[in-house]
């Protein structure tokens, strides 16, 4: 009887695999597949992945190492030379070098504020959201606080005190943009504690730490995703800023100071440092725009179907 | 309507922790975290007697606590002292500031606002077909480039090289500080125009998604009725009620203009002091651009009660 019984099993086991029930797909499944069917989003998240690659390439030192060369004379111009394509800077340095090296830049301060803002955000909005009561009073007021002071003024004011550096871009950037997604999370982290997954969890004796970090925040994350690709951008355009202030990258070439560069030089009629830098940041920057509006369209259950 | 009057009294008692926060934060960033200010103003030639005297004339021999009670104070006095370079008064170097800053960035701002809600209507009416999506792009796009580089390529193209407006400076009275303000005021309209039309276009198809429309549709009115009568008018309280939290900041005008057409503004003059290590007149603009930013959400809030009876403060 028994080995009858396996028997069908295993029978209609096969069946099964032979029919090829698609199986469901999880939210992420469901996402990646909705991300590279979008055209607009794949071609973005191929032009990030190139520009990562050219970041990663150059910080290891194996492209754009002798950004500090004289190539030629001071201010060639483009498209004379193949050695230096997209022309000179005053000290004859290739423009083409300086915009490879300044990808390297503009992606690490992407990346190092994202890591800097995310378990601030994270960890902040998830506590607050979860526990409620005084502690959420405590860090709503907190983040009140921090974001009643324009942006701007606090970006200035980290900046400043730290002194210049791509060490201070790093952390101003870091330190000044993790506000909005603490609030994103904690309304999320408010709308899922009470739900029936949380609730299981509970009833079989899941702690508080592990109900939050083990069920609750996998469940928000998509929200970090975005806010990841928004504050690339966000990053890459406040380098520029912080360089015409003064206070940006120092000793080594980015976008932001090839373009402050220009205050000097286009009315010497040398514009090429500025359009290198410009276009290099342009599609770097539409591409996390674009990702970004992808991903929320792909990721934000609430906006599924609309439009 | 008695609800909303305990709201609103609460929400001004809510002000208080706020803006102590906020002196706690200046105080941290400027009296404890940057170097010491002595230093910077005397110099390496200083001697221990005149770096005393002016420990005891900023205030800084006093302890860290009483320190922050003088934050706190020039807070709620708006009696910021003077500035270390200048040594004027910060409070009428405000009052000076504030009015070349508005006639930057008021006009630039009712400009901004209104050529985006037009392109926005524009751009719901038609969605999802090729002008809309030919906007959405183009937004997306003139938002890719640096705002530094729009200064720069305009100034150069449409001051230096072709004459039409004054490359920098500013002068006063009426009809003179237009040639100045002029080119700033374009700039300023073409940064705010790709995130303000995404913005009101995603306020307006939030309307466009809600029930009445699908009956008002049902009825059988047009398109055009339906957007100009139902959706607009219901759009108007977040367009509204968004434009209000920004007025402060028009107030502080845009550093990056000021500063770079030599506009003897507010926000200019955040960035000479910036450059000159100029603490109180920072720390006096940082306060007070959070004081008129908080007040301003207030106000934001209180509107939203006034416009729109649904909501109901708690």
């Amino acid at each position: 009887m028994i080995t009858t019984a396996t028997k069908t099993m295993t029978h209609e086991k096969e069946i099964l695999t032979e029919n090829q029930f698609e199986k469901s797909k999880s939210l992420w499944g469901d996402a990646w597949d909705r991300l590279i069917k979008d055209k607009v989003a794949l071609t973005s998240l191929i032009v990030v992945g190139m520009y990562s690659l050219i970041g990663i390439l150059s910080g290891l030192g194996i492209i754009a190492s002798d950004w500090a060369q004289e190539v030629g004379p001071s201010y060639a111009e483009p498209f004379q030379n193949w050695n230096y394509i997209l022309g000179t800077d005053l000290f004859g340095r290739s423009v083409l070098t300086k915009v490879i090296h300044g990808t390297q830049v503009a992606m690490s301060v992407g990346l190092v504020s994202s890591l800097i803002a995310i378990p601030i955000g994270v960890a902040l909005g998830a506590v607050a959201g979860y526990f409620g009561g005084v502690i959420d009073e405590i860090i709503v007021w907190f983040y009140t606080t921090v974001s009643s002071i324009p942006g701007i003024m606090l970006l200035m004011s980290i900046a400043f005190i730290l002194g210049k550096g791509i060490t201070t871009v790093y952390i101003a950037l870091g330190l000044t943009s993790w506000v909005g997604l603490c609030r994103l999370i904690r309304g999320e982290v408010l709308k899922h504690k009470n739900r029936e997954y949380v609730q299981a969890a509970d009833a079989i004796g899941a702690g508080h730490t592990r109900k939050l970090v083990k069920h609750i925040i996998p469940n928000v994350t998509h929200i970090v995703i975005i806010f990841t690709s928004l504050q690339f951008q966000v990053a890459i355009k406040s380098e520029v800023i912080l360089s015409y202030l003064g206070i940006g990258v120092s000793g080594q070439p980015s976008w932001g100071t090839m373009i402050d560069d220009a205050k000097l030089e286009l009315a010497r009629g040398v514009w090429w440092q500025l359009a290198g830098a410009t276009f290099a940041m342009f599609f770097v920057v539409l591409a996390f725009n674009l990702l970004g509006d992808s991903l929320r369209d792909a990721l934000d259950p609430k906006l599924k179907g609309k439009e | 309507m008695n609800g909303n009057l305990n709201y609103i009294i609460r929400r001004l008692m809510y002000l208080v922790p706020v803006l102590l926060g906020v002196c706690f934060l200046v105080f941290v960033l400027f009296n404890i975290t940057a170097g010491d200010p002595v230093l910077m103003l005397l110099g390496k030639h200083g001697s221990p007697e005149q770096a005393a005297a002016l420990r005891e004339q900023l205030g800084l021999n006093k302890s860290l606590f009483m320190q922050y009670l003088d934050v706190v104070r020039s807070a709620f006095t708006f009696d910021f002292g003077r500035s270390w370079s200048t040594k004027q008064e910060i409070s009428s170097m405000m009052m000076q500031g504030a009015i070349p800053s508005l006639t930057l960035s008021l006009p630039a701002f009712v400009l901004s606002t209104f050529t985006s809600i037009f392109f926005a209507i524009v751009v719901a009416f038609y969605r999802g077909k090729g002008i809309d999506l030919f906007i959405r792009v183009a937004c997306i796009a003139m938002m890719s480039i640096s705002s530094l580089v729009y200064i720069l390529v305009f100034q150069y193209l449409l001051a230096y090289k072709w004459g039409l407006f004054e490359i920098s400076g500013y002068e006063m009275g009426f009809p003179n500080f237009l040639y100045y303000v002029m080119l700033p005021i374009i700039i300023w309209v073409i940064l705010s125009l790709g995130p303000d039309i995404r913005f009101y276009r995603t306020l307006i198809l939030d309307e466009i998604y809600q029930d009445y429309v699908r009956t008002a549709k049902a009825k059988g009115l047009s398109e055009k009725v339906i957007l100009f009568k139902h959706v607009l008018r219901n759009a108007m309280i977040p367009i509204v009620t968004y434009t209000v939290v920004q007025l402060p900041f028009l107030l502080l005008g845009a550093l990056l203009l000021e500063s770079f057409f030599s506009i003897p503004g507010l926000g200019g003059m955040t960035i000479t002091a910036l450059n000159a290590s100029d603490f109180p007149v920072l720390k006096a603009i940082t306060i007070l651009s959070a004081v008129a930013y908080i007040v301003f959400t207030l106000i934001q809030d209180i509107v939203y009660t006034l416009v729109d009876p649904r909501v109901k403060l708690q």
